[in-house]
């Protein structure tokens, strides 16, 4: 009897709970407002470097195959076929194909086929006759011999050497498949695609309109009419649009949590979620010259950060410590917290830790009475500078006076690149949570965005090693093994990986919010809204 | 008179052509150019590219050589085109074009129409309790910045009203017709009307103590004659000349309150046009200003002959 009166306690709350709504089914219509935070540079996924891209642009196309849209944690096991219908690793895991769906056509009407897609990769590895104005992503295919086509719904990826995160590469919101009759140019400011939604017009730092696709491949979807951006640029005047109604959805991870407790007090119908986005604000170093080609000195300075101090004081503690990967639950890589916490200047005593830090300057000839004087660059941005302000006053804790000095965003990566800085402040965003994306790109010996020119042949020869590894928990190991040995190495120090907050008003239905990453949740196809 | 309109034509002419030096050099002097920015975004550098780019937009050219292209183009009705946006900067400006001279015709006339009957006010009832709170508001007008005041106006309509004028092409009322243009306008007005106030109101003052407004008044005029027919006219000359230079200095106050009221005008697109480095759209909106400025200088000076009789130029 007790058991049957829980169960209908229970029925009775998943009724209550249950979205009306939801019973009813999804409605069509309407057009979502979102503000954009920023003018992209251009339409093109590619060229971009910014989810500012992504955002607006990836309703317009179609991967082969795509992180579920609806799990927020991104993984191998969560990725499903999108322009492709099934996919297959070859029995030494070198070759990638993919069998592709016949119904597909693009906006202005014309077949999709194998050639496309040969076209997209060919273009991405620098194959191509036609160039992109930049490549940003070009170091993800280096493993990539070529793409082969067989007839015109199959393509092949031949591989160099296996290599698993693959997959995960092409799920990402930065792997969209292009037309190949349409240029590079054209697809920076007429964009072309397959996905649910139609580009209509994008006028720089005004707005970005997107239309329904009504021949989309996908049956009955999109549920919306469409989408428009307003390019809103003053974050103040952006959130006060939220509040008053004028936009159905802020831009996504947008919202700080200072700014979160203004919009849940101003608009308490508002649904608001806060999620990690696998962006890590990090200090850059330079090892190449005095003071920080010393060792102890790089030693003393990961000594000396007391990461809660700055999520206290910029997240309202609303943020996670961690390595190079982004932290568990939301992360897949990280390491254990028992691991994390035997790296030096990760240990929960502070004091302890700078009693150390002390030490190493001393033995590098710094003391009370000899301070040393450095600059700390970074962008002139506030989330750049607000933690740059932070570790400035922590080195005072060490005998190091540091001088902020910021660097006009033009400016920045030539500085960086002419190694005109001591210590940077940086952030790092991982489209995907992998590691073959985080290591290569930020640690590599030939890596373009190793800005720091790190390089340890030793955990090179691990990058690799890991990155063919089919076996995941055995991959895990050797991904936590690398990433305890760059903090050890004071490669990038990583003061803490950020959460931020997205809003959207009640009868805004069906949006995830992913939680390892901001780059690949925007394709909306099934987003609709309930007014 | 028409050798005096030639010769004011001519220097127009040599103004300007300082202006697309001084512009055009400063551009690049400043560091980092367009190439840059889009390569930062990347996050890398590959010097090839970065050439091939330098090249293809003519920034490998040589100073000279750019500034001719640049000017050439000019004279043939050729502004180039975006580095950005990859669209002719003609199709890019001339749309923005109206949203500000709307903005900026509607804030020099609130300016003018607030600023001119206050400070008459002010001087013909000085040091009345009128004359001192009338001082408060134009002192207030002169120290709130126009920025804070845009956002204060925005938070008070979302809380008050549960709207907010920020602008929408399409206006769906003429009430929010009105509103979109005409509360960004008082707010970026304020302070030129706050500065017109005062030069009206010390002007006034000065006129007022004058001998002939004495005899006006002697042989019988009436207050309002005196006040607005003898004094004001007179007084009028420095306001002008006021309203000329604000006209001049409102840009910068209207990149700010395009910026908080989202409106897509001239000078938020200069701002951002400068943030990508996109020289020719700035070269050519500096440029388009400055023959503005120019221009309403050049008919403020016109201006003085038609209001003051007593001006002849070219004497």
């Amino acid at each position: 009897m007790r058991s049957v009166r829980a169960l209908a306690v229970a029925a009775l709350c998943w009724l209550s709970a249950y979205d009306v709504s939801l019973a009813e089914g999804p409605k069509s219509g309407g057009i979502l407002r979102l503000y954009h935070r920023d003018s992209p540079g251009s339409a093109s996924i590619h060229e971009g470097a910014s989810y500012s891209f992504n955002v607006p642009f990836m309703p317009v196309f179609n991967n082969l195959v795509i992180f579920n849209q609806h799990v927020a944690q991104n993984s191998v096991d969560t990725i499903v076929p999108e322009l492709a219908e099934s996919w297959a690793w070859s029995d030494d895991k070198k070759r990638l194909t993919f069998k592709l769906r016949k119904d597909v056509k693009w906006h202005d009407g014309k077949p999709f086929t194998s050639a496309d897609v040969k076209c997209t990769f060919d273009l991405l590895m620098g194959k191509s006759q036609q160039k992109f104005r930049q490549n940003p992503r070009k170091s993800w295919y280096n493993q990539v011999n070529d793409v082969a086509v067989n007839g015109d719904y199959e393509a092949s990826f031949n591989l160099k050497r296996p290599q698993p995160a693959l997959l995960s590469l092409l799920a990402s919101g930065y792997t969209p498949i292009y037309p190949c009759h349409v240029s590079p140019a054209e697809m920076r400011t007429k964009p072309i695609g397959t996905g649910p939604f139609k580009f209509v017009e994008f006028k720089a730092n005004e707005s970005i309109k997107l239309t329904k696709n009504p021949d989309y491949f996908k049956k009955d979807l999109p549920y919306l009419d469409g989408i428009e951006f307003t390019i809103v640029t003053n974050r103040s005047t952006a959130i006060l649009g939220f509040v008053s109604g004028k936009f159905d959805m802020t831009f996504p991870t947008e919202v700080s949590i200072p700014l979160l407790k203004d919009v849940k007090s101003q608009a308490p119908n508002a649904i608001c979620v806060v999620e990690p986005s696998n962006v890590s604000t990090n200090i850059i170093i330079n090892s190449s010259a005095p003071p920080f080609d010393n060792l102890d000195i790089r030693r003393a300075l990961a000594l000396a950060l007391d990461r809660k101090a700055f999520i206290s004081i910029l997240f309202e503690g609303q943020a996670d410590i961690g390595g190079t990967m982004q932290p568990a639950p939301a992360g897949l890589w990280a390491m254990p917290k028992e691991m994390l916490e035997t790296i030096p200047g990760y240990g929960p005593d502070i004091n302890a830790n700078r009693e150390q830090a002390r030490k190493l300057m001393q033995k590098a000839g710094y003391g009370p009475d000899k301070h040393l004087q450095i600059k700390v660059s970074t962008r002139n941005i506030p989330i750049y500078r607000d933690p740059a302000i932070i570790l400035i006053d922590q080195l005072k804790t060490i005998y190091i006076d540091a001088e902020l000095d910021v660097v006009d965003t033009a400016q920045w990566f030539p500085k960086v690149a002419r190694k005109d800085y001591s210590l940077g402040l940086n952030l790092t965003g991982n489209a995907v949570d992998e590691p073959d994306q985080s290591f290569y790109e930020n640690y590599s010996c030939e890596s373009e965005r190793n800005y720091t020119n790190y390089c340890n042949r030793e955990i090179e020869k691990l990058f690799d090693q890991q990155s063919v590894e089919t076996d995941t928990e055995k991959r895990k190991k050797l991904v936590w093994e690398i990433d305890k040995k760059l903090q050890e190495d004071v490669a990038r120090p990583i003061i803490l990986h950020s959460r931020t907050g997205t809003c959207w008003q009640p009868y805004v239905k069906n949006v995830t919010v992913m939680s390892n990453s901001s780059y690949n949740g925007y394709r909306y196809e099934d987003v609709w809204m309930d007014k | 008179m028409l050798a005096y309109i030639v010769r004011r034509l001519f220097l127009m002419l040599v103004t300007l052509f300082g202006i697309s030096v001084i512009i055009f050099v400063l551009l690049r002097i400043v560091p980092g150019n367009i190439v840059d920015i889009l390569f930062d975004a990347a996050g890398y550098v590959d010097p090839a590219d970065k050439a091939n780019l330098e090249k293809e937009l003519g920034l490998s050219d040589p100073i000279v050589v750019q500034y001719l292209k640049w000017i050439g183009g000019l004279l043939h009705g050729d502004l180039g085109y975006s580095y950005v946006s990859e669209k002719s900067a003609l199709q890019e400006i001339l749309p923005r074009i109206p949203i500000t001279a709307k903005l900026a015709g509607l804030a020099l006339l609130f300016s003018a129409s607030i600023g001119i009957p206050l400070g008459v006010l002010s001087a013909v009832h000085q040091g009345t309790r009128l004359d001192y709170a009338l001082r408060v508001v134009s002192l207030s007008g002169l120290s709130l910045p126009s920025f804070w005041l845009g956002l204060l106006i925005l938070m008070a309509s979302v809380s008050m009203l549960g709207w907010m004028p920020i602008f929408n092409p399409n206006p769906q009322t003429w009430a929010e017709a009105f509103a979109i243009y005409c509360i960004p306008a008082m707010a970026v007005g304020f302070r030129s009307a706050a500065l017109t106030m005062r030069i009206t109101r010390s002007s006034m003052l000065e006129i007022l103590r004058q001998d002939y407004i004495r005899t006006a008044r002697a042989k019988g005029a009436s207050e309002s004659s005196v006040n607005y027919h003898h004094a004001l006219k007179n007084a009028v000359l420095p306001v002008i000349t006021v309203i000329g230079i604000e006209a001049a200095f409102l840009i910068g106050g209207l990149i700010v309150t395009e910026t908080v009221f989202n409106i897509p005008g001239v000078a938020r697109f200069l701002v951002e046009a400068l943030r990508w480095r996109d020289y020719p759209i700035v070269q050519n909106l500096v440029m388009l200003i400055a023959v503005v400025v120019v221009v309403v200088n050049f008919a403020v000076d016109m201006l003085y002959a038609a209001i003051d009789p007593r001006i002849r130029y070219g004497d």
